[in-house]
């Protein structure tokens, strides 16, 4: 199937040019965000995804808290600073190169390692790259005085951000009610919409053509005007704010673009298999579920791959047609919801959960791509 | 028993365009009749009205004594072979020849004999696993015309069943068609624009044009009696010559005044007609001759213009010295000059008049 329409396009650099451009534009922000979630917040702000594997200057504040001894003139403190009780957590392993050191936090490495910092009324500071630094003060300090300092740490990598998104804050929940909207809210259409586009496509009855052009008509009706109204009905009906709910919503928002498309691939089918098919003595309901329905595959699954995409990544109809409760929350609305508002700068977290609330999608369309290009005809006609 | 069909006065029209205007024929039991005629005259359409599965505008269409029109296209008792096979492309050649059997609900033990029985008359069994894109044309078209034969059906339609096929496989296939007639016996209808195959497998043949039936009978019939100036030029290859002309004389034998020269037909009469009467003669390429005797007509010298060597035959095409074209078939390997003399039994010569009936 390698010849699929007419010649070789002359411009096919320009079509190279255009999916290398495509690829690249989805792929960034794609791997960055995969980056991103297994990074810690502090490497985040520190430098960019593209930088990950190599070090990173991050900014330390601690205090030089070692015991003062008296010496000429003053106080000396002496120690390392990795040791000292603000960041021994962050150099565990002991290992840590200081570049600069200041005294402020408007300038945090505003002195040279390894030289000796005059820092006025007489207080002196040298910080040397191995860490070990020596404070001099005229006079006891009331506390441990502040100090500053950059160090290089090397790149790590944690699954802590998945551990936090998945476990904690009810996002596993999220989850689950994703799922339980996602699915049924794209079976549910499919097998309504195939039926209506058989019949649309190859039975004959009145008032067919006009049937497809409301069909048509209401594919460029935007779903915004019929979220209120929606919702009253539901609301009158006694099904409420509820999943089943929003499965219906779903259904009835994905069904002009289902029947559509269905139909159309159906009327596309060869009509001598068809009648070849009514010749051999199939109903229309044999027909349908024997001949039709296999030959339609690609169809269906380049529509369940649309409904699919759109119901999970939806917003606006999972806040319009669910609970508000925590019980109920999907992933969309946890992550704006909740993650936004909680933890705005918590990127490794909100990096996370994008990725993982994109990531069944990509499944899905890994999975189900093949049919979108298989020529499932290939040898019925000739 | 083998299957009649009577067709009352059948009419086709879509909205308020007639398409197949009133066509009476009568279909005998087991016979193999052929649908002939150009694109567009209709005879896909019949075929269709006979199948069910196109509505009956008009008229009666009556297979065994029982009135059809009415009946859907399962319960007719029919089986088609379309011209682009029309194999259904997910299942197994297997699955294919069953499918017509499962929805008529047979067992699957009496399905599974009946599907290896066509399979072997077809010599198609050791394709039953394979997909219909994994079969070259002439296999397609073997599962297809077994998908009709599996069903035991009264009456098979073939619709250009060969026209997708290469000229080899054509030929062919026309003959496993003509053996598969003789083996079965059922009553055929085949539908063609390829007039050799009309020529070749049909019992009777029905040349159709513009919805209307031009001539009903046995090949040779069509070829010897032609009816009309359209069943003429349409039967037989090449194609007949015309030449248009007009009566100078009627009477014991005929004169025919064609471009200021008489053309005596020694022994031909004529029912109609009189002098000045504009007239078609027709002759058939293969009743030229180039060399005269007694009783014999001529077209006068004719203008060589371009040879074909067939071996077994050669094809002169050559202009008469009115500028007419036409065309000799001459058998065996023959070689002529630049000028070539023509002579034609009258018995073989058709005479039409303007509006192309026979004279």
């Amino acid at each position: 199937m390698s010849d699929i329409a007419g010649q070789k396009s002359s411009l096919t650099w320009a079509t190279h040019i255009s999916v290398v451009f495509l690829v690249v534009i989805w792929l960034v922000p794609t791997i960055g965000l995969l980056v991103s979630s297994f990074r810690e917040r502090d490497q985040i702000s520190a430098s960019g995804w593209w930088e990950a594997p190599f070090s990173v200057e991050l900014t330390y504040r601690t205090r030089a808290d070692s015991e003062p001894e008296p010496v000429d003139g003053g106080y000396r403190i002496t120690g390392n600073i990795f040791e000292t009780s603000e960041v021994q957590e962050a150099f565990a392993d002991g290992e840590g190169r200081i570049t600069a050191f200041g005294d402020s936090a408007r300038a945090p490495g505003g002195y040279e390692v390894g030289t000796e910092a005059d820092l006025g009324d007489g207080e002196r500071l040298t910080v040397n790259a191995d860490g070990s630094y020596t404070y001099i003060v005229p006079e006891e300090p009331r506390r441990p005085p502040r100090v500053y300092f950059e160090a290089a740490s090397p790149p790590q990598f944690t699954l802590d951000n998945y551990r936090t998104v998945l476990t904690a804050d009810n996002m596993d929940r999220a989850f689950i009610n994703t799922l339980t909207v996602t699915v049924p809210a794209t079976i549910i259409p499919i097998l309504i919409a195939a039926f209506a586009a058989y019949a649309l496509a190859w039975m004959d009855f009145p008032g067919r053509g006009l049937l497809i052009a409301a069909i048509v008509g209401l594919l460029v009706v935007p779903l915004q005007l019929a979220l209120v109204p929606l919702l009253k009905l539901h609301q009158t009906i006694g099904i409420g704010q509820s999943f089943m709910g929003i499965w219906l919503a779903h259904t009835a928002f994905g069904m002009p673009l289902a029947v559509y498309l269905l139909r159309n691939y159906m009327a596309g089918l060869p009509r001598d298999i068809i009648e070849s098919a009514k010749v051999d003595g199939a109903t229309d309901f044999e027909l349908f579920v024997r001949i039709i329905l296999p030959l339609s595959f690609p169809a269906l699954a380049a529509f369940s791959i649309f409904q699919f995409l759109w119901t999970w990544n939806d917003l606006l109809v999972a806040k319009v047609f669910l609970p508000s409760g925590d019980a109920s929350k999907v992933m969309t609305v946890k992550i704006a919801d909740d993650l936004l508002g909680s933890r705005g700068g918590d990127w490794g977290i909100l990096a996370t959960a994008a990725f993982v609330s994109i990531a069944v999608p990509l499944v899905v369309f890994f999975a189900m791509q093949r049919y979108l290009v298989r020529g499932l005809l290939a040898g019925s006609v000739k | 028993m083998a299957t009649e069909i009577v067709f009352d006065k059948l009419v086709k029209k879509y909205g308020a365009v007639e398409v197949i205007h009133g066509i009476d024929l009568q279909i005998d039991p087991g016979e193999f009749v052929v649908f002939v005629g150009p694109s567009g005259c209709g005879k896909s359409t019949l075929l269709r009205m006979v199948a069910g599965l196109e509505q009956i505008s008009g008229g009666d269409l009556i297979i065994d004594e029982e009135r059809v029109n009415d009946i859907a296209a399962a319960d007719r008792g029919i089986a088609m072979v379309f011209q682009s096979y029309a194999l259904y492309p997910h299942m197994s050649v297997f699955k294919n020849l069953a499918f017509g059997l499962e929805t008529a609900g047979e067992s699957k033990a009496q399905i599974k004999e009946k599907v290896h029985h066509a399979a072997e008359v077809l010599q198609i069994t050791p394709l039953l696993e394979r997909k219909p894109k994994a079969l070259s044309g002439g296999q397609r078209q073997r599962v297809a015309i077994g998908r009709a034969i599996v069903r035991e059906p009264r009456i098979f339609l073939f619709d250009e069943p060969l026209s997708n096929l290469d000229a080899e496989l054509r030929v062919q296939m026309r003959v496993e068609i003509a053996e598969l007639h003789r083996q079965l016996g059922n009553t055929m209808i085949y539908v063609t624009h390829d007039q050799v195959e009309a020529m070749t497998m049909a019992d009777k043949i029905v040349v159709l044009r513009d919805g209307y039936i031009q001539q009903v009978g046995k090949p040779l019939d069509l070829y010897n009696h032609p009816a009309n100036r359209f069943v003429a030029g349409f039967i037989g290859s090449p194609r007949m010559n015309f030449l248009d002309g007009t009566i100078a004389a009627t009477g014991d034998s005929v004169e025919i005044e064609i471009d200021g020269k008489r053309i005596k037909l020694p022994g031909r009469t004529v029912q109609r007609g009189s002098v000045g009467d504009p007239v078609t003669l027709g002759v058939r390429p293969e009743h030229l001759r180039i060399t005269g005797g007694e009783g014999m007509g001529t077209l006068g010298t004719v203008r060589r213009t371009l040879v074909e060597s067939l071996g077994g035959q050669t094809l002169i095409y050559a202009r008469t010295e009115g500028s007419r074209n036409v065309v000799l078939a001459l058998d065996g390997q023959v070689d002529v000059g630049e000028n070539v003399p023509t002579y034609f039994d009258p018995a073989l010569a058709h005479l039409f008049d303007p509006e192309g009936n026979k004279l």
